[in-house]
């Protein structure tokens, strides 16, 4: 009888394991790319649900909920995307990016300021070379519907405004209707234009609907070449949700794994405490680890977030809670 | 078609980068334990005889100790046979006098009052179950203790409407019900037992497992507190030998028993030669059988339920994993990343997956056994994980290139060590999952409902999970086929074990 040695596991088993080089597959043909989609492993909704259920269970206390608040607070992009946006409103909304609380120079800034495409200019001159950056939806934000053109052109006006970022939007009615190339073609036509500003990939779950469709469009805006997806634009009936974020977590999570290149993940709509807030690190922490632990890597899209935080943080320093109106309201 | 080409794609180096902050786990838990002092535990508790706590005759006492820290955590009375006879005469005295001729409305009230009661004191009795048994308070928390109840609400429901059941006109209780349970669920098995065998009409004697006795003297309390008439459910505690005692006691009708297969053969032997009805829920080698259409993400977390819950002290626990050949290396190497990621260590905080072992004794098994599967020549994965230097503990472990013929593929393990084998055709896959001397549970995980079903119709066993595992619910029947015993327990089915048909 021969003795095998035990075999503990290996460093390279222990977590994600992210190629050196970028490999990701060239798209050449609808056929090709629904041959890939084809490929994905299916989701199974209640097991996917019963996991982010289970995982909002963790219970994060003491330093853990202190490092988590300050993370989430520096993933922050503080949005306002109302028809009654002002400069006077942009221009209030970036101070309090810059220094979400002027008492304390500890808080880290957010991570950036998300308006419409009208007013990146604005915000980019509050900004000025402050590190938060200027994020500017496009692309007929959020139904998308619009002819490719225009929506080209969204994209570069707002880029040659100055934003750092674009969140776009797929064509969800292409999608649902199987036109899965067009879908792609914008992605990549979107990515063009934007030179050098990040690309976010809106997928709006919520008109998706189902898990298998959440996965596949990961997938496509990540070969279109999306620096980041997002769930939704918070104009939908449903926005995040935690089991979303997770398959879309596990996307990004095979995505890197597969192809060397890391896309960030943004969630976004109705994430308004720091309870919410930390759920989501929590699926990031045990889904795709601490690479994705970062601004660079992981977004909250939101505006009322970013208070609560700030008071969750200052009851974890003071031992109590402090009224709201301690911090500005925005 | 217009396409992206990323920047950097000449490179094909495919050297791993494995960063240090890559690996999972980056954000550490502060620890989030659960207090102790919730179980507010008395230090020594008697035998709950007659609707009172008395001194076990011989006064003999032996302590139950939390497997975590080694730590006492009460001490419980050690029951003789003359201490069994006493509950016994109890309970006949209860069924003659009391239960039988109460009515299945009122049986109902004192059923749906436990279960309230499980609900209300809910926190204490996870804390108790995590402290006696190992088992993490997330686990204790979110199924034992809930499902416990959920058990008393559901059989609340059966106790009027008996003729209803299917089994004729007027069902009959069958008497006093000697029943015995295993230390892995202590306080569910007692609900799993108690709510069906109350609803029925008949009176009951539960003897808790050595090592996990305290749940079921707090659920004793409870039935103080549901003013549940004295004799109607007795608990007495102590080893092999009050189970032994209860076994033989002329005055029991039925023996309802949870645990060992070993010890469920001797149960029937001796049964055999009674008018005792019986019903056994046995061991199991539970075979987990995934396709390769799966989905792998739910498939990876099922697998994972399937023999890490509990710390794998599940009797229908998915030992096996028999995988397609095809996705096979893809399935091994996100569950050894999945279990490196397991949560170990202190039962009592809320963030821990997988607690302690119960006993040394079983941790003394399971070592075998995993020794074994070494020696045999499987590959074996460990998590990296600490273990606390106190206390019962063992590292979450995979074997993979597993052989139908090793030990590890054919013998109860309970512990948390899974087996992986592969197959090529769901013929195949039928034919390993049917290859073994139990019977209990299966799962089964398919995009293709039709294959399913096939593949289900062909398993024996009494249990089938399709894209799930370790799914447990009071309306569906639960029991095993073969050497995993008979009889069922929950659902419909849960009341015939209880009554004359």
């Amino acid at each position: 009888m021969t003795t095998v040695p035990l075999r503990i596991v290996r460093e390279t088993d222990r977590g994600v394991r992210i190629p050196l080089a970028a490999t990701v597959p060239t798209v050449e043909s609808e056929a090709q790319l629904r041959a890939l989609l084809a490929s994905l492993s299916g989701v199974d909704a209640v097991g996917a649900e019963a996991r982010a259920a289970r995982l909002a269970t963790r219970s994060i206390k003491k330093s853990t909920k202190l490092a988590a608040i300050n993370l989430a607070i520096s993933m922050v992009d503080l949005t306002t995307l109302e028809g009654a946006d002002t400069p006077g409103r942009v221009s209030s909304l970036c101070t309090k990016a810059m220094r979400p609380d002027p008492r304390d120079a500890s808080v880290p800034h957010a991570a950036a300021v998300c308006v419409y495409p009208d007013l990146v200019a604005h915000a980019r001159a509050v900004l000025a070379d402050s590190p938060v950056k200027v994020a500017s939806v496009a692309t007929a934000f959020p139904s998308g519907r619009a002819s490719l053109h225009v929506k080209l052109l969204d994209v570069t006006e707002a880029v040659a405004a100055g934003a750092d970022e674009i969140d776009m939007v797929i064509d969800r009615g292409a999608f649902l209707s199987g036109r899965i190339g067009q879908v792609f073609d914008e992605i990549v036509a979107v990515r063009e234009v934007c030179g050098a500003a990040h690309l976010k990939v809106i997928l709006e779950t919520g008109e998706l609907v189902t898990y298998d469709n959440v996965r596949r469009a990961s997938w496509i805006a990540m070969l279109g070449g999306a620096d980041f997806i997002k769930t939704s634009t918070g104009k939908a009936a449903v926005s995040a949700t935690g089991s979303t974020a997770l398959v879309m977590l596990e996307a990004v999570r095979d995505f890197a794994e597969q192809t060397g290149r890391v896309v960030g993940v943004k969630v976004a709509g109705g994430i308004r405490t720091t309870k919410d807030a930390i759920r989501y690190l929590v699926l990031v922490n045990e889904t795709v680890g601490a690479t994705w632990l970062s601004p660079d890597y992981f977004r909250f899209g939101a505006s009322s977030l970013l208070n609560d935080l700030l008071m969750q943080r200052l009851k974890q320093h003071r031992g109590a809670y402090v009224r709201p109106d301690e911090f500005s309201g925005d | 078609m217009r396409t992206f080409a990323p920047t950097n794609s000449v490179e094909t180096d495919m050297t791993d980068r494995q960063l240090a902050n890559s690996e999972l786990g980056f954000l550490e838990y502060d620890p989030a334990p659960e207090s102790a002092s919730i179980a507010q535990l008395r230090p020594n508790y008697g035998l709950f005889v007659d609707g009172v706590f008395t001194d076990p005759g011989s006064h003999e006492q032996f302590t139950s100790i939390n497997p975590a820290n080694e730590e006492i955590v009460a001490t419980v009375a050690q029951a003789s046979a003359q201490d069994v006879d006493r509950a016994v005469t109890a309970a006949r005295r209860a069924y003659d006098k009391v239960w039988s001729k109460t009515t299945g409305a009122e049986r109902a009230k004192y059923l749906f009052r436990i279960a309230r009661l499980i609900q209300e004191r809910a926190r204490e009795l996870a804390v108790v179950e995590t402290l006696d048994n190992g088992k993490p308070i997330r686990e204790s928390r979110d199924v034992d203790v809930p499902l416990a109840a959920a058990h008393f609400f559901y059989y609340a429901g059966w106790a009027d409407k008996l003729e209803h059941a299917g089994f004729g006109a007027d069902p009959r209780s069958l008497g006093v019900a000697g029943q015995i349970i295993p230390w892995n669920f202590p306080l569910l098995m007692a609900a799993w037992k108690l709510a069906p065998a109350l609803a029925a009409g008949n009176t009951c004697v539960l003897k808790p497992a050595e090592t996990t006795p305290l749940s079921a003297l707090i659920l004793a309390e409870i039935l103080q507190q549901a003013e549940l008439p004295p004799g109607v459910v007795n608990i007495v505690t102590g080893d092999g030998s009050t189970g032994s005692a209860l076994v033989d006691n002329p005055g029991v009708d039925k023996i309802a028993f949870t645990g060992s297969t070993e010890v469920g053969r001797s149960l029937q032997q001796r049964v055999a030669t009674s008018q005792k009805r019986l019903t056994l829920e046995l061991g199991g080698k539970g075979a987990n059988i995934v396709f390769d259409d799966a989905p792998i993400d739910e498939v990876i977390e099922g697998i994972i339920d399937g023999i890490f819950f509990n710390q794998g002290h599940v009797c229908c626990a998915g030992s096996r994993l028999l995988v397609q050949e095809t996705i096979a290396d893809e399935v091994l190497r996100r569950l050894v990343r999945r279990v490196e990621q397991l949560r170990v260590g202190d039962p009592l905080d809320k963030n821990t997956d997988v607690g302690a072992i119960n006993s040394a004794a079983q941790l003394a098994r399971i070592r075998e056994l995993s020794d074994v599967g070494e020696r045999e020549g499987a590959t074996r994965y460990t998590s990296s994980c600490a273990l606390p230097v106190k206390g019962y503990w063992f590292a979450p472990t995979i074997f993979a290139d597993v052989a139908q013929s090793h030990r590890i593929a054919r013998d109860e393990i309970f512990g948390p060590v899974l087996s992986v084998l592969t197959f090529r055709t769901p013929e195949e896959a039928v034919a390993k999952a049917n290859n073994t001397n139990y019977g209990l549970a299966c799962g089964v995980w398919s995009e293709k409902g039709s294959r399913t079903l096939w593949v289900a119709q062909r398993l024996r066993a009494g249990v089938i999970w399709a894209n799930t595992y370790n799914r447990f619910d009071p309306t569906s029947p639960f029991g095993g086929m073969r050497e995993s015993g008979f009889g069922r327990e929950g659902g419909r089915h849960g009341l015939e074990a209880y009554l004359n048909v």
